[in-house]
């Protein structure tokens, strides 16, 4: 079937801001939304840039906004979304050139929240024992592939992009919860600050944008529920 | 186009799981440098699902012999023994101190880390399936790079995110340092550095349908075999038995370790003619030579007569949601079926590459045959061949490959740098890479010589020409088309000239290096005129002790290789029939 995409995009070596352009492709309707891009990059225009690698949705790289909701390219098919699909970059960080936006405020807000196990005692030559009820406790929040689109879907981030955003907050999840993890007091404390999780307002924007189906909504509301009861 | 100068101790290129755990180990006593083209939690070792394999002996009683057998064997004996060794031995504490660092195994009822079943790993050598994979659920690859990156981000380690390395300098012999693009603004780096890692993984992008993500195009060895270094063992390419059909996305070999079976169209499950014992479980190399064979003999399902099928509906629901939920997950989501009720629609898939740039147990790359050390260069991961996984891997041995072998290139690095005093690069370190780009950005863009076309043909000829079954003919063949693909790459052509996240150059070349990769591939194999592990030749169907029993090291030569051999080392296994 024909296909026809409108995509955002933006030159910064040529544009002062970003214009629409349209494609006409062959597609097959289970073809994935990253196929498309490519067979424009390919074969139809070699400028147009976006990030991809894996292509199954597990690398995290291609978020962006298709049809007015943030995805992962590689995860949507073309017989999913409605025709003319309509791609632009995630929103809420700064534009680099098309649909490849700025990583580094997303990974600053990240590596804030100490993403690593912290326990000084020594675990001795064997592994430390865990229940598999204590790792289904986090499970669901070790899922996260940094894609950021729960953050950029996030409108408390659009306004304000001092809030640590709900990736930070999931990755915070996936140490507080872990029984083996010690750290968590200084980690509640840095989730305390203004900009941390209590500027969120429940939107439920981010669990509807994690392509993991991560409950990012519910672990913010644990991190938040943690926090107080660490105070 | 600037160029900006750095110097450091250490370089690692790459941040998959051999290059981040190089680092750990290297970061703390030298000023290092990783870079990495990719995010390194985008890195392919997160796409990773099964299991890494270590005699813990959690759910039964195992020994690392054993493990170590099960590999050799696995291996069609061309593995080093020794290497084989090391890996097995060492895999219990890497298991172990991926735990210290955080990893969230999955947990048996005692709380100790869980194991499960995998293809080719038996108990008692060769007695019955063997528990031995430890796993977080089917994304153990991705909690193994998660994990290493938090470590990473603990000690501080410095990145050089999306920076991607097109060259190295080795001047007299020794290393200099190496020179990168940096995406984001099409700058030139040079970093000067005595000690270079190459841990870039992968190059099943060769081929057509492969389980590999479109970044992995070989660009380490590409970089080294054009330096004149030799790959060892590039006629040896697993193909996973078990993509999904046209896709390629991999479904685990833990899925068969939990019970699931294959099937060709009549529901017949084939494998009890092809392994007796180990039926699903046989090793890879043999159950993708199986469902080839299926499928030619008309025993394949579909309008085309071109697939089988991987069944899971026996599992159960909870085994599924519990063990494989992200397998599944991705049937659902590609092939729209249920795994719970319906079987899925498979094909074998380009997926691992046993071959790459040569290495001793310690990382250090070898520049020939005779094993003569390569002063300041290492390599690890699936980048490099050490060998331990011989003419074919053991599913669960790459993850366990990456973090042993990646520990030991960052201890050589190590030791290297504080034996030797700190190197220093030229200004004009740059001047080839800068050149190669200004061509690329000169020349006018043609559609005949632009960079998807010529891509395009040399995915479908290797998968034509080169995938499971190979012949002199289809070899002599494809010989011939990768002439013809050097010549149109010779004009290669691009449509984008600017400086920021200029992709499509830097796929352009990626091009040169998946050519290489192709033309020692191709080399290697028409040279070697027998059937062993994955190297199947229709014209030679039985292995060759007496004549192959070697690992080849090709040699750029042009467009082709040319080929010198190095026996294996043997070791307390002796070579037999591999039957299963
Ligand atoms: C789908 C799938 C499932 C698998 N499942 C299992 C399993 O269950 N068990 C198992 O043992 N093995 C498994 N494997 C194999 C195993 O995952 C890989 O072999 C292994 O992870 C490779 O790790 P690596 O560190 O060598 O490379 P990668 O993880 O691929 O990392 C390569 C790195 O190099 C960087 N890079 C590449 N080129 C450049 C350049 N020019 N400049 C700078 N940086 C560069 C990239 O950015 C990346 O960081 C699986 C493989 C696949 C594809
Ligand atoms: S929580 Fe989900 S949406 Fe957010 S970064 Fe992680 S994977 Fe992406
Ligand atoms: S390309 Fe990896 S998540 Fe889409």
């Amino acid at each position: 079937m024909d296909i026809e995409l409108k995509i955002l995009r933006y030159d910064p070596e040529n544009d002062r801001k970003g214009h629409w352009e349209f494609y006409k492709v062959e597609a097959d309707p289970d073809e994935r939304i990253l196929d498309l891009l490519h067979k424009v990059k390919w074969f139809e225009d070699g400028t147009l840039s976006f990030r991809r690698s894996c292509a199954h949705g597990v690398c995290g790289s291609d978020a962006m906004v298709i049809n007015g909701e943030n995805m992962l390219a590689c995860q949507v098919l073309v017989k999913e979304v409605s025709n003319p699909i309509k791609i632009e970059p995630v929103r809420g960080l700064p534009v680099v050139k098309d649909l490849i936006v700025d990583m580094e405020p997303f990974m600053d807000s990240y590596k804030k929240v100490m993403p690593y196990l912290i326990n000084d005692k020594d675990p001795g030559d064997r592994e430390r024992l865990q229940s598999q009820e204590d790792v289904e406790k986090f499970e669901d929040t070790t899922k996260c592939i940094l894609c950021a689109a729960c953050t950029t879907s996030c409108p408390v981030f659009w306004t304000a992009d001092s809030y640590i955003g709900p990736a930070a907050i999931v990755n915070a999840h996936r140490f507080v919860f872990d029984s083996r993890d010690e750290g968590s007091k200084q980690r509640l404390e840095i989730l305390k600050d203004v900009n941390g999780a209590f500027r969120c307002r429940t939107a439920f924007n981010c669990t509807s944008a994690c392509p993991k189906g991560i409950q990012v909504t519910k672990a913010i509301e644990d991190v938040k529920r943690e926090t107080l009861l660490n105070n | 186009m600037k160029i900006i100068k750095h110097s450091f101790d250490g370089v690692i290129v790459g941040a998959g799981g051999a290059g981040l755990r190089a680092a750990i180990e290297a970061a703390p006593h030298m000023k290092l440098a990783v870079i990495t083209k990719l995010y390194p939690t985008r890195s392919h070792t997160g796409a990773a699902q099964g299991g890494m394999s270590a005699a813990l002996a959690n759910v039964e009683e195992d020994n690392w012999n054993w493990h170590a057998f099960d590999t050799v064997k696995g291996s069609d004996y061309l593995a080093d023994q020794p290497a084989v060794d090391i890996l097995c031995k060492e895999a219990i504490d890497a298991v172990i101190e991926l735990e210290h660092w955080g990893l969230p195994f999955s947990r048996l009822e005692n709380g100790k880390i869980a194991q499960r079943r995998f293809g080719g790993h038996t108990v008692k050598e060769g007695e019955s399936p063997a528990f031995r994979a430890c796993y977080a659920a089917d994304r153990t690859g991705h909690m193994i790079l998660q994990t290493l990156y938090q470590k990473c981000v603990s000690m501080g380690v410095e990145f050089f995110d999306e920076f991607q390395v097109l060259d190295i300098k080795i001047e007299d012999g020794v290393c200099k340092g190496v020179v990168a693009f940096e995406l984001s603004t099409g700058d030139i780096h040079i970093f000067e550095s005595r000690a270079v890692t190459f841990a870039t993984g992968g190059f099943g992008r060769i081929f057509k349908v492969s389980s590999n993500a479109h970044s992995l195009t070989g660009d380490g060895p590409g970089i080294l075999y054009q330096k004149g270094i030799p790959l060892e063992d590039m006629e040896f390419y697993q193909f996973h038995p078990t993509g999904i059909y046209r896709l390629g996305i991999l479904l685990s070999e833990a899925a068969r370790g939990e019970g699931g079976i294959l099937r060709n169209k009549d529901g017949e499950r084939f494998m009890e003619r092809y392994a007796p014992s180990i039926k699903d479980l046989a090793p890879r190399d043999m159950v993708s030579r199986a469902i080839a064979t299926e499928i030619s003999q008309g025993n394949g399902a579909g309008p085309d007569s071109d697939y089988v099928y991987l069944d899971l509906t026996h599992l159960g629901a909870e085994t599924i949601k519990k063990k494989l939920p992200d397998i599944t997950d991705f049937v659902r989501t590609y092939v729209k079926i249920e795994p719970i009720n319906e079987p899925i629609p498979v094909q074998p898939t380009a997926h691992y590459a046993m071959g790459g740039i040569p290495t001793d147990v310690n990382g250090r790359v070898l520049s020939d045959e005779k094993n003569t050390v390569l002063p300041g260069v290492y390599a690890a991961g699936e980048a490099a061949c050490v060998s331990v996984h011989g003419a074919n891997r053991l599913g669960t041995n790459s993850l366990l490959d990456i973090v042993v072998f990646g520990k030991r290139a960052g201890e050589s690095m190590l030791e290297y740098v504080s034996k030797t005093k700190s190197t220093s690069i030229s200004d004009s370190a740059a001047d080839d890479l800068v050149n190669k780009i200004n061509n690329l950005i000169e020349k006018d863009h043609t559609d005949e010589f632009s960079v998807g076309r010529i891509r395009n043909d040399l995915q479908e000829s290797m998968e034509e020409n080169a995938k499971i079954f190979r012949s002199e003919e289809t070899l002599s063949k494809q010989t011939e088309i990768l002439e013809n693909l050097r010549e149109r790459y010779e004009n290669v052509t691009i449509f984008d000239k600017g400086k920021v996240f200029n992709t499509e150059l830097m796929e352009a070349i990626e091009l040169d290096y998946l050519l290489d990769m192709s033309e020692s591939t191709v080399a290697s194999a028409l040279a070697r005129k027998e059937s062993r592990g994955a190297h199947s030749r229709q014209d030679f169907p039985d292995r060759d002790d007496g004549n192959f029993m070697k690992h080849s090291f090709a040699f750029k030569n042009g467009n082709s290789a040319n080929l010198r051999y190095k026996d294996v080392e043997l070791g307390k296994y002796e070579p037999m029939e591999r039957k299963y």
